[in-house]
């Protein structure tokens, strides 16, 4: 991190990759530093957030959804959504970003080897699993079983197809995808990721489940985790909020007394459980 | 430490001394209010104010700040801005030094706020005892004082016809040493009339908090209706908020012209529902009452939490300046009381 932490570094957009069009649209941006030392250097864990920022325009705290383990660039997932957003889906390749981070906490990658681990995704909430689920596949021995449960509205609205369908060619992850709504030529699941989930019943014993996705959708989802009988500390999610600062000192990000920027964004269900507030 | 006493007619005097010498910051007289602002002669500062319409906070988180210059586009880059000259602030009133203190834990911690601890590094803190405390005041609640030196380098108490002055620190004591002249070592009497000023103020002080565990009290009633009885009568206006010696919440913006342009932070309040409003168009406090209990809770609940301090220093400026008359006195001493 910069001595200063709300100045950032320059990172030049490297690639643009359209995940989703639509409505909505999601753009998946690859970010290089311009300073080759700051790349170097600039080391985070699955779960981790960077500020990005188009000079004039304003910032945003995103999830890097690429793993550490690919190195020499980060990337970051964008749905158009908002001012900041808007003007980063309309960069090209070549132009230049603000990124400053890593920040927030992780998922406990070096804790959870040998563990099964069940990810299950819904829309843009895959951006932060998709950080982790590269990292374990790239780690692949460190871990045991791995499940991979995500679901978009249509099969248009699925973010990293191509990278699901690699996927689904290993031998070694389970790739369990579906859609809300029936469409012809679809093979796969149809309805809701939490119904997906109880269809794809993965076993409890020694497991952890992480869960993103719109909050209603979360909801569902750690409800059919205890069903299947999951315990409140295998199941662990990250959380988003309006941000400014990003680092603990702005205000508006807080769930009770803790800042999602800071002390998140990765949060046990046990955690969640346990501290009141508004989210 | 030090105990000196410096003539009243000397005090003038050493503030032209200082202003030779620093950037020095003063009560002055704004209009009907009074406001701390740059002085250039000793006669512009009034030492006889009850305290600024909002406090001095303001000079270390200020309203508008610029944190960088930039280039702005997709071809930008960005230019750092210096940080913070040296200063004083002269006559400020013990229980916003003390909001200084609390605010040190927000800027601080794991993240260095360089813009603010700068200016706080910079900045020396010469108070005033409040010897006539206003109907309002109420920092006794936290066992302090209207006349305390903790969180000041130098105080001065007026005592009849002089100050009474405790050097606090090292730096305090530079200035102190640098304007000898107009100091004289204080005797066991000065010190006695000290004490009884500051015995006289706190007994002037009629209202109280009741705070006593109040952090464990709240976390027993964060879903009751009580704050949404609370929060009916406020308007939203944030003015509690933005007087608040101890509120820290900013914004972030990016202003810019075609060519030039510059990331600048002002402040920003909890009490304007776009403070939390997601991009997607959900707010976690959507409603009034969310929000007049995070302010309460912030204060009295998560800041004790997590940095083992109220933060509220009783000033008394957002009983006084509430449109609708919502009292923190009585919002913090009713919420101990409600039953869980």
């Amino acid at each position: 991190m910069k001595e200063n932490p709300y100045e950032p570094w320059l990172a030049t957009v490297e690639e643009i990759r359209p995940e989703v069009g639509g409505q909505r649209p999601i753009k998946t941006f690859k970010l290089k530093f311009k300073d080759k030392k700051v790349q170097d250097n600039f080391t985070f864990v699955p779960g981790q957030c960077a500020m990005v920022s188009l000079l004039g325009q304003g910032e945003c705290f995103f999830a890097i959804s690429s793993s550490p383990t690919k190195k020499g660039f980060i990337e970051v997932s964008v749905m158009k959504l908002g001012k900041v957003t808007t003007a980063l889906h309309e960069l090209d390749p070549g132009d230049i970003v603000g990124v400053r981070g890593p920040y927030g906490n992780n998922f406990d990658v070096n804790g959870w080897k040998g563990k099964n681990l069940i990810f299950i995704g819904g829309g843009i909430g895959q951006a932060p699993l998709r950080s982790l689920i590269q990292y374990v596949v790239d780690k692949r021995k460190d871990y045991g079983k791995l499940d991979v449960i995500y679901g978009a509205r249509t099969s248009k609205d699925i973010s990293y197809k191509e990278e699901f369908a690699e996927l689904d060619k290993r031998k070694d992850v389970n790739v369990h995808l579906s859609i809300d709504v029936k469409e012809d030529g679809w093979k796969k699941f149809v309805g809701f990721v939490p119904d997906n989930l109880l269809k794809v019943k993965p076993s409890p014993k020694n497991s952890i489940a992480i869960t993103c996705g719109p909050p209603i959708m979360i909801k569902f989802v750690i409800q059919n985790l205890e069903k299947l009988g999951f315990t409140e500390d295998q199941i662990f999610t990250t959380l988003e909020m309006r941000m400014k600062c990003g680092i603990g000192k702005c205000g508006r990000c807080n769930i009770g007394n803790l800042y999602v920027c800071k002390d998140g964004p990765v949060f046990s269900y046990k955690q969640l459980k346990n501290i009141y507030g508004e989210r | 430490m030090d105990k000196l006493i410096i003539s009243k007619n000397d005090l003038p005097k050493l503030l032209d001394d200082l202003i030779k010498k620093y950037t020095v910051f003063a009560p002055t007289n704004n209009n009907d209010t009074v406001i701390f602002s740059q002085i250039k002669k000793a006669n512009e500062a009034n030492l006889n104010y009850l305290n600024s319409q909002y406090p001095p906070k303001a000079l270390m988180l200020c309203q508008t700040e610029t944190l960088f210059k930039f280039k702005p586009g997709p071809k930008g880059d960005i230019e750092s801005v210096k940080l913070d000259e040296k200063k004083i602030i002269f006559g400020i009133r013990p229980c916003d030094a003390k909001s200084m203190a609390i605010l040190d834990h927000a800027f601080s911690g794991d993240y260095k706020d360089p813009y603010f601890l700068t200016k706080r590094d910079n900045t020396l803190l010469i108070g005033l005892s409040c010897i006539k405390p206003g109907v309002n005041c109420f920092c006794t609640s936290f066992d302090d004082s209207p006349a305390s030196s903790k969180y000041v380098d130098i105080l001065l108490t007026e005592i009849g016809d002089k100050y009474y002055v405790e050097v606090m620190s090292d730096r305090g004591k530079q200035i102190t040493k640098g304007a000898s002249k107009f100091f004289k070592p204080a005797k066991e009497s000065d010190a006695k009339s000290k004490k009884e000023a500051e015995k006289k103020a706190i007994s002037a002080i009629k209202r109280t908090q009741k705070t006593d565990k109040i952090a464990e009290k709240l976390d027993k009633i964060f879903d009751n209706k009580f704050w949404k009885e609370v929060a009916d009568r406020c308007v939203g206006c944030g003015t509690c908020t933005y007087l608040c010696p101890t509120c820290h919440c900013f914004d972030i913006q990016d202003e810019s012209t075609l060519t030039k342009g510059a990331r600048v932070r002002v402040w920003d309040t909890c009490m304007n529902p776009e403070y939390t409003l997601h991009a997607s168009g959900y707010n976690p406090r959507p409603a009034r009452a969310n929000r007049v209990r995070n302010r309460v809770y912030h204060k009295y609940n998560y800041y004790p939490k997590n940095f083992n301090v109220i933060a509220c220093v009783g000033c008394g400026r957002c009983i006084d300046l509430c449109p609708v008359n919502i009292d923190i006195i009585d919002v913090v001493t009713q919420a101990g009381e409600v039953k869980p």
